[in-house]
């Protein structure tokens, strides 16, 4: 584990205030979801899991027939691909378009991809304005902070904190009573709708046999940033694409009430192409980038390519135990929760942060809860493998290697076993919990200590069971 | 730029050949439940009520007019170009402006309009949803703009739901470059997941049945 890693956890851990918010904020998320999926609410909730799962594995595995499917009727709608291989191109793309159209300023919309390649950024850095429009996202860029969650991304900030932002940032009064916020971020953004060139929008969903691109959203952000301004660029991963647009029928079901408790969301755009000749008001030019971005290394894996299928309900984070204490900034990239312990290292490779597989309590919760099944826990174990095998090549983790072959010993070999674990009860005072800090200075040993740090082990009882079967 | 090596690279990840040949993805999964009329008009207007919508039950063009003028009172509106507001005679309603087929004089009017007015193509029951089909008669910033949006919906394009939805429309795309669900008036949680309505889009919405 690395140090930033560990400090980011310990810093979290010690903030009462912060601890409560992401306590409460993901408790409501899953009670919501609870009662959007479960008994009469969704009888067949199970059946459109396995459909949803059957549908990405059938797409993932042929993706280059869907890819190409995809372009073939985005194009005739008069629609356009640009593939890109990695953050860089989708930002030269998106800079000579606006350069050639002489575009000034671009709205976005919420989209993980956008911020997994920092397109804001690298706009920014040749002076082109892209201002985010989701609520949360405004915030955040206002506050220069990354996403905390993959659907509420600003739950670990306070309205005050918000007041104090909107005053520093907007030149407004200092208003903590929510509504208002809302509306003084609505007169705002407003105005950059009316006078956008560009607008830039993720995708939830690429269907495949329309060209379309499916976006949700509460807000109505993703409908103006894809209507007002002349050109509309979506921007996803090559992974987001499903087969038909009847196959919504299973996934807009099941994203939304993992996601929120929601059957539907507010909003549902259903986008192909530029403006018709007949219609109003939309689009003239309508571009999709699809991007790789070591995507297609992960593909390569037969197994892990599952990891792929997720469909960024954020269900898995809500319900998992590591998610609820150390939050999302202490992940080292911007997807956070146990989908981002499995594809922060697929994407980056594991020594971008090895102690992230292991930052886990392999409980089963997020498989449990995830829409499309990605068996997250069984993947989290290949990884932990995976970084103990390239940590053994350069050489590290030898004390413990060895302190585990020992135990494994010392667990076949009945008498020692119980050798040691009388010595190891003699040097417990009791069952107080406080048995780490009496024992001798072996344990405080530094590599055994920092082993120790992030372990509880439980005090050994005053009679071990083997005592006691003999007496009994 | 990168199409053929993206390609080449999910190809060569997949073990495949180019125009290698597919089977069939799982047989399409749609559900559509059997509902009367009746039911699943009055299952629309309980969603929408839910969702804080507002809702009502009307007999006739007649009615549905005067419903209109009363949510309007004083305030500005604007109608899209839907047959449906015509024979209701919502089109003509004083401080309703209609007939718009230029986008940029249509938006003007609606950044600054009290109301949006339109019909809607369908409605989906169970889910309180309207559906909206961007096209001559339906412009996509109506709905979308003004803080309060009115559909005055007739009776036979009510749905039991998505699944329904799909079943009759496989392919939206087919005919417009825009199908949009609006399930209840705009809102936001994010800050302190405190629920706040009217964000970007509409904070109010009426959903008027007719017939």
């Amino acid at each position: 584990m690395s140090a930033a890693f560990d400090e980011k956890i310990h810093d979290t851990l010690a903030d009462a205030n912060l601890q409560l918010a992401i306590y409460a904020a993901t408790g409501r998320l899953i009670d919501h979801r609870k009662q959007a999926v479960g008994g009469a609410a969704l009888p067949d909730y199970q059946e459109l899991r396995t459909q949803a799962n059957a549908l990405k594995k059938h797409t993932i595995d042929h993706l280059d027939h869907y890819l190409e499917q995809f372009e073939a009727h985005l194009a005739a709608h008069g629609g356009k691909v640009v593939y890109c291989k990695d953050a860089a191109e989708v930002a030269d793309f998106v800079l000579g378009l606006a350069k050639e159209r002489r575009a000034g300023l671009i709205v976005k919309s919420k989209s993980m991809t956008t911020e997994e390649i920092d397109l804001n950024e690298r706009l920014a850095h040749h002076q082109l304005e892209s201002v985010e429009t989701d609520l949360g996202e405004y915030i955040l860029q206002l506050a220069h902070q990354r996403p905390y969650h993959i659907v509420a991304p600003a739950l670990h900030l306070t309205r005050y904190e918000v007041g104090d932002l909107f005053a520093r940032t907007l030149g407004v009064a200092n208003e903590t009573v929510v509504e208002k916020q809302t509306l003084i971020a609505r007169a705002v953004l407003r105005q950059k709708f009316l006078a956008a060139d560009i607008g830039i929008s993720g995708a939830n969903f690429l269907v495949a046999d329309s060209g379309a691109v499916v976006l949700v959203e509460n807000e109505g952000n993703a409908r103006l940033t894809t209507s007002a301004p002349r050109i509309h660029i979506a921007v996803a991963g090559i992974e987001k694409l499903i087969p038909r647009a009847q196959d919504l029928a299973v996934f807009l079901k099941l994203l939304g009430r993992s996601a929120t408790g929601q059957a539907l969301t507010v909003y549902t755009s259903f986008l192909s192409g530029p403006r018709r000749a007949d219609e109003i008001d939309g689009p003239e030019e309508f571009y999709v980038v699809l991007l790789d971005n070591g995507r297609t290394k992960l593909l390569a894996h037969r197994e892990h390519r599952q990891s792929l299928y997720c469909i960024r309900c954020g269900a898995c984070l809500n319900h998992c135990p590591v998610y609820r204490k150390i939050g999302g900034h202490s992940f080292p990239w911007v997807y956070s929760g146990p989908i981002g312990a499995i594809i922060t290292p697929q994407f980056l490779g594991v020594g971008h942060e090895p102690g992230l597989p292991f930052a886990s309590s392999l409980c089963g919760a997020c498989a449990e809860v995830c829409p499309v099944k990605i068996d997250i826990p069984k993947i989290l174990l290949d990884l932990r493998a995976e970084v103990k095998k390239s940590e053994e090549r350069e050489g590290k983790g030898r004390l413990e290697r060895w302190a585990f072959r020992l135990w494994a010993w010392v667990m076949c070999h009945p008498r020692i076993y119980e050798m040691a674990a009388m010595a190891a009860s003699g040097m417990a005072p009791g069952e107080d919990g406080r048995w780490l800090r009496r024992v001798p200075a072996i344990w405080n040993l530094a590599p055994v200590r920092a082993w120790l740090s992030r372990r509880d082990l439980p005090p050994a009882p005053a009679r071990s069971f083997r005592e006691m079967w003999r007496k009994r | 730029m990168s199409r053929e090596y993206v390609l080449h690279k999910v190809r060569t990840a997949l073990g495949r050949t180019a125009g290698q040949a597919v089977a069939d993805p799982p047989p399409a999964r749609l559900r559509v439940t059997e509902m009367d009329s009746e039911t699943r008009v009055a299952t629309l207007l309980q969603k929408v009520e839910a969702l804080a919508g507002k809702t009502r039950r009307v007999a006739g063009p007649v009615e549905a007019c005067a419903y209109v003028r009363s949510v309007l009172g004083a305030r500005s509106a604007v109608a899209s170009n839907a047959p449906f507001l015509r024979e209701c005679g919502i089109a003509g309603l004083a401080g309703v402006q209609s007939g718009f087929m230029e986008a940029a004089p249509l938006r003007v009017l609606c950044a600054t309009a009290d109301v949006g007015i339109t019909s809607a193509d369908y409605a989906l029951a169970d889910t309180g949803t309207l559906v909206m089909l961007s096209s001559p008669r339906e412009a996509r910033m109506i709905s979308l703009l003004p803080p309060v949006h009115i559909a005055v919906v007739p009776r036979d394009r009510v749905l039991t739901g998505l699944d329904e939805l799909l079943t009759i429309l496989p392919d939206p795309a087919a005919q417009t470059s825009s199908t949009v669900l609006i399930t209840g008036p705009s809102r936001t949680a994010d800050i302190e997941q405190i629920l706040v309505r009217g964000v970007h889009g509409p904070g109010e919405i009426h959903v008027v049945v007719v017939g």
